[in-house]
């Protein structure tokens, strides 16, 4: 397959046709940081996290073809600030709150807001009133943290083949929906072994009895920062367990 | 209002679903005779919806959850829907709205408790040249007044069907107030046709092209380029959609063209049908002109008995060609094309996928797709009939031709006016008789707010490209009230896919909020800065990228309007009030001396 070339910070990168900026950055080891994206689905772009400056414009490197000669700029304080005002627009429209967050330590949420340099909300909390869905016997639902990702969605309908998960509403009234009458998971075929239970980047899709089997101050993100070791799924495919 | 139990919704929804051939292609279709059945889509509709569908029934929920005119709720038997758009809100809407709320004793957005009635807001139905308006279970009403809505409550509460209300209730006027190459002369449906099979597809491809048309619906893509283009795209099948969901509010042109002009944008279609070998046309009626739809099918089936629609049009051997109508159930993110897409497949109205590849070579179900305006389909049938010449004789080197302009608000004759490109601004406001302006808002919510400074500049691609939308406002109109209604207006219509548009809506919504209370100071106004420029430069599709632009025109050219509206004596001010969030905690401690306030 033919190679091309892109810069990245003024690093070069290599691609093959028909890669994204995104398939680039990681296939070189270069960490854009990101949400929704993972390199078992297909592109999606919603959160806008990956943000990158390309020739001049901004885009989304998990969605952007690269073609050759792109400047891609990465590394930059205006992309600092741009990405830090995305994750604080997702922190207070829902309800995250680390410190009682079984997830802590092990959320991409909380590890990307560390390495934008979050250190405060910013913006004013809305305060969803979103109620917990703890019906099936092994998965619990906290809708409160659910950033609209799609990614349990996604690996439900394209991997699972069960369609468990879809969205309804619009605008910030956006919210994801169980497949059943009742709406509750556990009217559901879900299973905890279903690739839609190892893929929420937050603390939205939580196994049971798992919470603190890595004691806080242990976990993924707390030893080391999200740049380094990448995304939750590829370092550790049983999510925050051990045991899975 | 039929009962709701398993017994009777199963066999009604198979019946439903039957009428459309068992197409999930038509979901949007099945959900509008679901809610015509029961006011609302009921959850054991939804049920058998995915029986019979065999789809999850999570992404049916999910597609009658996106779009505002379907209801999760049961309504009234009357559902009374407001036009909320600024210009009606400047002829008395909001006044009127409260007069019909407390004379039918119904709260918004509440069904009355014996399910009478509910009564809420909806986004601009395009009506402004003669609101205040409402849509009554998808009908429109306009030109309200207090003694109409007097009638209105007393037919409500006697029950009378609404084939029983004054017909004139139910009379849109067309307000054509300037007519020229489009909306004048006289069109013999089917001539276009016989133009162009005359001179074949190649000929009159290029006729289109010396023409110098662009597409009317804002990006200005030359019409020529988007059909070859697309017929160039090897495929089994081709498709065409005619985009009518002009949802910018303020806009009503495509409403008046499809009112009387319904031929000439047929007729385009049909050309584009035949030049790129498309058999299926679609026109995406938005909702809120419900009330086109039977005189919309009234003409398509005119034209299939005399031969211009269906099997050997003309009879041409092999030119076969049919429009199907797709009634859109509100959603402005819908007019963007690729959302609209969606919702003709059936599917919530996300604009999911980003072009590259366009719907020109993948559109509907992945086919190679031409989507154009209203008016570009109009334009395309009138070029040939009267030739390119006409038409590219007017207008600018880079814009020929004419617009329509909707006009509404602080003028004396709102109404459409048909100009050459090139025209100027003032131009434009003394021909519809508008004194004392303070601004134009052109090309609605996402366009451009202008300022008296900039009335020379012209009306074309090159310098002020416009869709058609002008709203007027005059020296006593106060811009905030225009402000906060677009604040309002994106929150409504962000479709929630993208962060930045999602959430960014609403946090501006909140520091406008914050400056009509009297409570803004010059750091609010610098995140509002940064904050339209977050939500314009990191947005998914054009909706968030246009989002912010009332902000960003209206800070820098009536900066005074947020100045004035400074909190006196404090560069800072806390975004809730302080002493009011201790309330819930003297209530509990039952503290009421001095020391528990601030």
């Amino acid at each position: 397959m033919t190679q091309y070339d892109i810069t990245i910070d003024g690093q070069k990168v290599s691609f093959t046709e028909g890669q994204t900026i995104m398939d680039a950055a990681l296939a070189a080891g270069i960490y854009i940081p990101h949400l929704c994206h993972h390199p078992e689905f297909a592109p999606h772009g919603s959160c806008r996290v990956c943000t990158v400056t390309v020739n001049g414009r901004n885009t989304t490197a998990c969605n952007t073809r690269a073609m050759p000669d792109q400047v891609v700029l990465n590394n930059t304080k205006e992309l600092e600030a741009t990405r830090r005002a995305i994750v604080q627009m997702l922190f207070v429209e829902g309800n995250h709150l680390c410190p009682g967050c079984e997830k802590t330590g092990n959320c991409q949420l909380q590890a990307i807001g560390y390495y934008v340099g979050m250190l405060t909300p910013h913006y004013t909390h809305f305060y969803p009133i979103r109620a917990v869905d703890a019906s099936h016997p092994d998965v619990a639902i906290d809708f409160n943290r659910c950033i609209l990702c799609e990614l349990c969605v996604r690996a439900s309908r394209d991997a699972d083949h069960k369609n468990v998960f879809a969205l309804s509403g619009r605008g910030l009234k956006t919210h994801l929906i169980v497949n059943s009458p009742t709406g509750k998971l556990a009217d559901t075929n879900f299973a905890v072994t279903d690739k839609a239970a190892q893929v929420c980047p937050v603390g939205a899709i939580l196994h049971k009895r798992q919470a603190f089997v890595i004691p806080i101050g242990e976990r993924l993100y707390d030893r080391q920062p999200i740049n380094l070791v990448g995304d939750l799924a590829q370092s550790n495919p049983q999510g925050a367990t051990t045991h899975g | 209002m039929s009962s709701i139990d398993l017994t009777t919704v199963r066999p009604a929804v198979q019946a439903i679903v039957h009428a459309y051939h068992g197409k999930s292609t038509h979901l949007l279709q099945m959900l509008w005779r679901v809610q015509e059945k029961y006011s609302y889509i009921p959850e054991l509709a939804i049920d058998s919806l995915a029986g019979e569908l065999n789809l999850p029934r999570a992404q049916i929920a999910g597609v009658a959850g996106f779009y505002s005119f379907f209801h999760q709720q049961p309504r009234g038997q009357y559902d009374i829907l407001f036009s909320d758009n600024i210009i009606e809100q400047m002829q008395g809407k909001v006044e009127l709205m409260a007069y019909m709320l407390k004379k039918l004793g119904v709260q918004c957005g509440q069904p009355r408790p014996d399910g009478r009635v509910t009564v809420d807001n909806t986004s601009c139905i395009g009506m402004s040249d003669q609101g205040p308006a409402i849509l009554i279970n998808g009908h429109t009403i306009a030109r309200l007044t207090k003694s109409r809505i007097d009638t209105i409550v007393d037919l409500i509460n006697y029950q009378v069907t609404l084939a029983e209300w004054p017909k004139e209730f139910f009379e849109v006027h067309s307000n054509i107030q300037r007519k020229h190459i489009l909306l004048g002369g006289y069109f013999e449906a089917g001539s276009a046709l016989q133009v162009m099979l005359k001179k074949g597809a190649d000929l009159s491809l290029a006729e289109l092209g010396h023409s110098g048309l662009r597409g009317c619906g804002g990006a200005g893509f030359k019409t020529e380029s988007k059909w070859l283009i697309c017929r160039n795209t090897p495929a089994d099948e081709h498709i065409v959609i005619c985009n009518a969901d002009e949802g910018e509010p303020g806009t009503f042109k495509d409403r008046i063209l499809m009112q009387r002009y319904a031929d000439l944008m047929f007729e385009g279609m049909t050309l584009c049908g035949y030049i790129i070998n498309a058999k299926k046309g679609f026109l995406y009626l938005r909702g809120e002109y419900r009330f086109l739809l039977e005189s919309l099918e009234a003409v398509l089936d005119r034209r299939r008995k005399d031969g211009l629609l269906g099997d050997n049009i003309l009879d041409t051997p092999g030119f076969s060609f049919d429009i199907e109508i797709h009634l859109g159930a509100g959603g402005y993110i819908c007019g963007a094309e690729i959302a609209l897409i969606e919702s003709i497949e059936g599917n919530r109205g996300i604009p999911r996928r980003r072009p590259p590849p366009f719907p020109v070579t993948q559109g509907y179900l992945g086919k190679p797709t031409v989507v154009n305006n209203v008016e570009t389909f109009a334009l395309a049938t009138k070029v040939m009939v009267d030739g390119a010449e006409r038409f590219n004789t007017l207008g600018t080197a880079q814009s020929k031709g004419t617009k329509l302009i909707s006009i509404s608000g602080d003028c004396d004759r709102p109404g459409i006016y048909e100009f050459p490109f090139g025209i100027t601004v003032r131009e434009v406001l003394e021909a519809c008789g508008a004194q004392e302006v303070q601004a134009v808002q052109n090309s609605g919510a996402a366009g451009y707010c202008i300022s008296p400074e900039e009335f020379d500049r012209r009306l074309c691609f090159e310098d002020l490209n416009t869709t058609g939308s002008f709203m007027i406002f005059n020296r006593t109109r106060d811009l905030m009230d225009l402000v906060r209604n677009f604040a309002n207006f994106f929150v409504h219509e962000s479709c929630g896919f993208c962060t930045p548009c999602r959430v960014g809506t609403s946090l501006l919504q909140q520091y406008i909020e914050k400056f009509v209370s009297g409570n803004g100071n010059a750091y609010d106004l610098q995140e509002m800065a940064t904050l339209s420029h977050l939500i314009k430069t990191t947005s998914h599709c054009g909706l968030g990228m246009t989002a912010a632009n009332y902000v960003q025109d209206t800070m820098k050219k009536f900066p005074q309007l947020y100045q004035k509206r400074f909190k006196s004596g404090s560069s800072l001010s806390p975004s809730f009030d302080l002493d009011a969030a201790l309330n819930e905690a003297r209530k509990l401690t039952k503290r009421t001396d001095a020391s528990a306030h601030l």
